[in-house]
């Protein structure tokens, strides 16, 4: 009975960091309807904060704690200065973007200013434990406890009996209404942000002491986290987040208890799907609530597309398809043939996120499952390669369809978040099925491409590239082309015109998926060796920029974007931290100032 | 006449509003029938309960002797139903070429004959060859789609490659409108199709309904200018707090007590007079 209070306990404390990360979150999404992504970030950025400050300046930690709060704060309000101002009026998804955006670039500057090595911090409390009920209470436990008890109560406070509070409340409920009675909205945002970026600090602060550990790769699984505990609650809704936060905490901690902790976040992203299919207004929503009609809308910058006449297409693939008679330009090659298989994905992608509307944030999922796919079935059935690869398409189409149909149902958002933990799934997934996959360890030797040298490989990366991209081409031509874009401008209307959503959904998912599993089969083949952790979410994200720099639906923009974003870092010389960094800037110049991309949106 | 569409005691309750209270209603082949009522009467919500939009807390709705009061929309258009809604949706980043064949959808022998089970993946397969069936039958759209278009005089047509975001409300209301035609719908339901047009664009949409009744096709019409439904009408139906008030010809409806202090009782006064 002991280790299950233990557990309790754990989870309680764990719920309680969540809750922290949750209430931020939720005050961005009641006021703004933006899911902020860099959340975690801040969290992270926190507790470097904390870290720097028990280091070098060798602060009591009470000091240290309000350094944190600061600086966090000023960090928030400089996301919403940069990040949210400037797209008051695009697109929905923009702002959501730009936080991925700046998430990423936070992200690579603390692994630039730090190293990606993990650091020590230790907790300057007395190492007490207090005997209860068969398990221990230590001082960490209660000073958390206390940190989220107190900030719940200055919250409430806060949003109750002061103006400020009240405006925000107002803003919250009916945005205009509340800038038309003289709310000045600009500053509601502000302080919504310096609340959720100091209660993130904090909560980084907490985190890194409470397991004496902090790295600068700990951000993404934190916004996760807190998004989950957001959606368990009820978007936007404060009690909501803090009872989702709880109840994630404890279901993990339990999780942890009866299978090891390798599913903790297993337990999670499953518990996200589950809520978003069975009750996506949260738990404590009234069932039959429409979801909250704010997060429609498209992304989809009206623009014309710059037609590129067929000759100069042609005059590209041929002049690619004879680069390899150029003596001595391996280098060059292997890049390229990046760029080809990257070139696949993004147009698996360019579909899904552009022509449907579906914004994917997991598509690094499909790779995963195509590589996967066609390395065991070469290694443990003898398939020969020629075979495997397409036959991993397949799987990767059927497989991600599935996979992804629960969340059919959802729009804007919530295809996003759906997607996300879809992608952390399928790594979760390929980490914990040791039998098939080979767990942790990875799979090595998976035997080589039939044409095995770098000339081959560009050449096999290129003629698949350009095969899914006709294919790609007269899919879009057809009526299908259409009822995809129906989906993506109005699916109200679209299905009042006879375009089932699942039925089309499930056919763009499963050609992109096709696309994308055989991006990821030819890599494992081109790689010899995978594991569950060379497809990040890192190359989801990256997708996302290629397809949104070549202009979101834009078959040719989707290679050049692709080309483009793994050629030029190559031509610099970029370090892996300064590639992801020059991405992130990217992402976010791209959304701020030519949202439709360089050849436009189709 | 053939009785095409029969509402039964449909209800839909919105928290503590009852937005569609026990609604009966029967339309018949052929027919042109207004429902008329001031601002929240529950006209549009009885629109989405028909359609598949929204689904009613009670009650039936059958559409040619078929229940469809809890049919998905894209079955219910399928059937031959095809709406234009309130505040136009238009797909705004499709040509208008693009949009009225989004209308055909459900015509499409692909889509129609598509067999059960594998019919996404023969769909696909089709879609990607393009064997002459499928040609053929996309040539026969385009000249139809000229055809309807035609119908707007030179509003639409040479506008056919413009993003429907570029165009004018009005054009946008009447992309709508062809959207709906390409469906080759059985019943059409229009909800105030000259919403936010002015004096000419009103008196052409009054003349392209006109003749679209004189076409034979049925339609069931939500309008607000009275002057409009009276002069279209062949029956009218009034709404006022999701329930029927009064039924019957123009002249009847005009006159019916009831239906004047539904108006007069709300804000809406000035547009009895209409």
């Amino acid at each position: 009975m002991g280790s299950w209070f233990d557990y309790t306990i754990n989870g309680l404390i764990i719920g309680n960091i969540y809750a922290l990360l949750a209430v931020g979150l939720a005050l961005i999404f009641g006021v703004s309807h933006l899911i902020n992504f860099a959340q975690g970030s801040i969290y992270t950025v926190g507790a470097y904060i904390g870290w720097t400050c028990v280091t070098y300046l060798h602060t009591p930690l009470p000091v240290t704690m309000l350094i944190v709060l600061a600086g966090c704060a000023l960090l928030g309000i400089a996301i919403e200065r940069i990040g949210l101002r400037p797209l008051a009026g695009a697109a929905r998804i923009a702002p959501l973007l730009a936080t991925i955006g700046i998430g990423l670039v936070l992200d690579q500057v603390l692994q630039l200013i730090f190293t990606p090595d993990p650091r020590a911090l230790p907790d300057p409390l007395p190492g007490w434990r207090i005997p209860v009920g068969g398990g221990t209470i230590g001082a960490m436990d209660l000073l958390i406890a206390a940190i989220g008890l107190v900030s719940g109560a200055v919250l409430f406070v806060f949003l109750r009996y002061t103006k400020l509070g009240w405006a925000v409340r107002a803003t919250a409920l009916d945005r205009d209404a509340a800038r038309q009675m003289g709310v000045d909205t600009d500053a509601v945002n502000r302080t919504v942000f310096a609340i959720a970026g100091a209660l993130g600090g904090l909560s980084g602060l907490m985190v890194g002491m409470y397991y004496n550990h902090i790295d600068t790769a700990m951000s993404f699984q934190a916004t996760l986290k807190g998004v989950v505990a957001q959606v368990i609650g009820g978007m936007g809704s404060v009690p909501g987040a803090i009872l989702g936060s709880l109840l994630l905490g404890l279901i993990e901690s339990w999780g942890v208890a009866l299978f090891g902790s390798s599913y903790r976040n297993l337990f999670a992203f499953a518990l996200l799907l589950l809520i978003l299919v069975l009750r996506p207004n949260g738990l404590f929503a009234s069932s039959r609530q429409a979801p909250p009609e704010p997060l429609t809308g498209t992304f989809i910058a009206p623009s014309r597309a710059i037609r590129v006449p067929p000759w100069v297409v042609v005059a590209c693939a041929l002049g690619a398809a004879a680069l390899p008679l150029v003596p001595n330009i391996p280098y060059a090659l292997q890049t390229l043939t990046n760029g080809w298989l990257y070139a696949i994905l993004a147009l698996s992608l360019t579909l899904v996120a552009g022509t449907v509307g579906q914004i994917s944030l997991g598509h690094a999922g499909f790779l995963a499952i195509g590589a996967y796919a066609s390395a065991l079935l070469a290694l443990d059935l003898n398939v020969p390669v020629v075979v495997a690869v397409p036959v991993a398409g397949v799987i990767t189409a059927i497989l991600g369809t599935a996979l992804i149909f629960p969340a059919f149902r959802l729009r804007g958002h919530y295809v996003s978040i759906a997607t996300l933990g879809v992608g952390e799934i399928v790594g979760l997934v390929i980490l914990n099925w040791e039998s098939l996959t080979r767990g942790p360890i990875g799979v090595t030797g998976i035997p080589p491409l039939p044409l095995d040298s770098v000339e081959g490989a560009y050449w096999i990366s290129l003629g698949l590239l350009v095969g899914l991209a006709l294919l790609q081409v007269r899919l879009v031509g057809s009526h299908l082309g259409r009822a995809f874009r129906a989906i993506r401008d109005d699916d109200v209307a679209a299905r009042a015109y006879g375009i089932s959503l699942n039925r089309y959904k499930g056919l763009a998912f499963a050609v992109g998926g096709f696309a994308a599993g055989i991006s990821g089969a030819v890599t494992a083949h081109l790689y010899s060796y995978i594991n569950y952790e060379t497809f990040t979410s890192q190359i989801s994200i990256l997708a996302l920029t290629m397809v949104i720099l070549g202009g979101l639906g834009n078959i040719p923009g989707a290679i050049v974007g692709a080309v483009a974003l793994i050629g030029l870092p190559e031509l610099f010389r970029a370090t892996a931290e300064w590639r992801m960094l020059i991405y992130g800037i990217t992402l976010l110049l791209l959304i701020r100032f030519r949202p439709q991309g360089l050849l436009g949106t189709v | 006449m053939t009785e095409l569409l029969r509402l039964r005691g449909v209800q839909r309750r919105f928290g503590g509003v009852v937005a569609v209270n026990g609604v009966d209603l029967v339309f018949r082949e052929g027919e042109l029938l207004s429902v008329i009522g001031p601002n929240g009467a529950g006209k549009t919500t009885l629109f989405n309960l028909i359609t598949g939009i929204d689904v009613p807390d009670a009650g039936r709705i059958e559409f040619d002797g078929t229940d469809i009061t809890r049919a998905a929309p894209e079955r219910i258009a399928a059937l031959g139903l095809a709406r234009t809604f309130q505040h136009g949706r238009v797909f705004a980043n499709m040509s208008v070429r693009d949009n009225v064949l989004v209308g055909a959808h459900t015509r499409l022998d692909l889509v129609r004959h598509a067999p059960r089970w594998i019919g996404p993946l023969t769909e696909l397969l089709l879609a990607l060859v393009q064997p002459p069936g499928v040609v053929r039958q996309q040539a026969a759209l385009e000249a139809e789609l000229r055809e309807i278009l035609a119908l707007f005089g030179e509003r639409l047509l040479p506008r056919l490659d413009d993003p429907a975001f570029s165009l004018s409300y009005a054009n946008r209301r009447r992309v709508e409108i062809a959207r709906a035609l390409a469906l080759r719908p059985r019943l059409l339901l229009l909800d105030e199709p000259t919403a936010g047009m002015n004096e000419t664009e009103t008196a052409e949409m009054l003349d392209i309904i006109r003749q679209l009744k004189a076409r034979g096709m049925s339609i069931l019409l939500i309008e607000h200018k009275l002057d409009l439904v009276m002069r279209l009408s062949d029956r009218v139906v009034v709404m006022d707090d999701g329930v029927k008030i009064a039924e019957g010809p123009p002249a009847a409806v005009r006159n019916d007590p009831r239906v004047v202090e539904a108006y007069l009782g709300h804000r809406a006064v000035g547009e009895v007079v209409g």
